[in-house]
């Protein structure tokens, strides 16, 4: 499944996009990310998958600061550390 | 076997008994300010049309935003999955899914199935929401179900270029007094709310079959805005409240059978 957390506002579209079929639940990205936004839980199918903690999918363009913009520049951030290429960003 | 569906949403609740493979019953009441009673309440108004009692639900699944405190519920489950399974249940061809619900907006694929294959969600602002059409239909001085209809007679759509509920309704008191017609401005109001639903639908791409759900599907102004926008004509279904509650309820099914 593939789950968009964000929103799109007048200044831009603010998505952190999520393939949860590619995710294995290591967890690697959680410990990477430098605001804490990742989480993992267990979805409606039964699988442990990493997601986007619920108090920030309506402020995701406020508390994470980007891919481009901002953790692209970080040696290790949540894509850097992910196997499976699961998480994209939007910005 | 009977289960039961319960959805409680931000601003209606609604109830599917489901008896082996057919609807055997559903309600739809308001949302109070305690989730809990809104669920007894809608289930209780449920089983008032059949001779079953609460007792003989054996097992139920509660979803929306309310799901979390229902306290009979064996299980609870997020609405996008509900919304795909009822909607797979209704019309198995459907593929895309919109439900417009009363505080947010959700675009849904969904496979053959009915399990989420891609989803994107607005619950950041009202836009594309019941609660923005309530409150344009209050501003405008015309009962909320007639609103659809009333914005078919319009010639033009007036400019309304806000979706932001906040900002669109002093645009809207503007137009008033300039004189514009309130079908136009209605007109002007269902394009804003579909420009915006329309790049949700974007977001997870719209392929055929298409339904929409939730309370807006019941505002043709709406429905028809956002079928010319997607190039596809919408399926909606008899009750298109009670499509998360149906999937809910399939879900209970499922999982008494599980054991």
């Amino acid at each position: 499944m593939i789950v968009n957390y964000g929103y799109a506002d007048a200044s831009g579209d603010y998505y952190i996009v999520i393939n949860t079929d590619k995710c294995d639940g290591c967890g690697d990205c959680i410990a990477a990310c430098p605001q804490n936004i990742l989480e993992l839980a267990e979805d409606d199918y039964g699988d442990v998958v990493v997601k986007v903690r619920d108090q920030v999918r309506s402020k995701v363009g406020y508390v994470c600061p980007g891919f481009n913009p901002g953790c692209s520049k970080n040696k290790v951030n949540c894509r850097s550390v992910c196997k499976h290429d699961v998480i994209s960003h939007t910005w | 076997m009977i289960v039961a569906g319960v959805d409680i949403g931000s601003l209606s609740g609604e109830a599917v008994i489901i008896k082996d493979d057919d609807i055997l019953s559903y309600s739809i009441v308001r949302t109070g300010a305690h989730s809990a009673k809104t669920a007894e309440k809608a289930t209780e108004e449920a089983l008032k049309k059949t001779s079953l009692s609460f007792k003989d639900i054996e097992y139920t699944v509660a979803t929306g935003y309310g799901r979390i405190v229902v306290p009979f519920a064996n299980e609870n489950i997020t609405e996008i999955s509900c919304h795909a399974k009822g909607a797979n249940y209704l019309f198995p061809s459907v593929r895309t899914i919109l439900d417009m619900g009363g505080q947010d907006c959700k675009a849904i694929r969904c496979n053959e199935t009915g399990k989420v294959t891609n989803f994107a969600m607005n619950d950041k602002c009202a836009a594309g929401t019941g609660r923005f059409c309530d409150v344009m239909a209050e501003v405008l001085d015309i009962p909320l179900e007639e609103i659809g209809e009333v914005s078919l007679q319009a010639e033009k759509a007036a400019m309304v270029s806000s979706a932001c509920a906040v900002f669109a309704k002093s645009e809207v008191v503007t137009l008033l007094r300039s004189g514009s017609p309130k079908s136009e401005i209605l007109s002007g109001i269902h394009e804003a709310i579909a420009d915006r639903v329309f790049g949700l639908l974007q977001r997870v791409g719209i392929e055929k079959d298409f339904i929409i759900t939730g309370g807006i599907a019941k505002n043709i102004g709406v429905v028809k805005k956002i079928a010319g926008k997607a190039g596809l004509e919408p399926l909606i279904s008899e009750e298109p409240q009670i499509v998360g509650a149906l999937g809910a309820a399939l879900f209970a099914k499922e999982r008494y059978n599980k054991g």
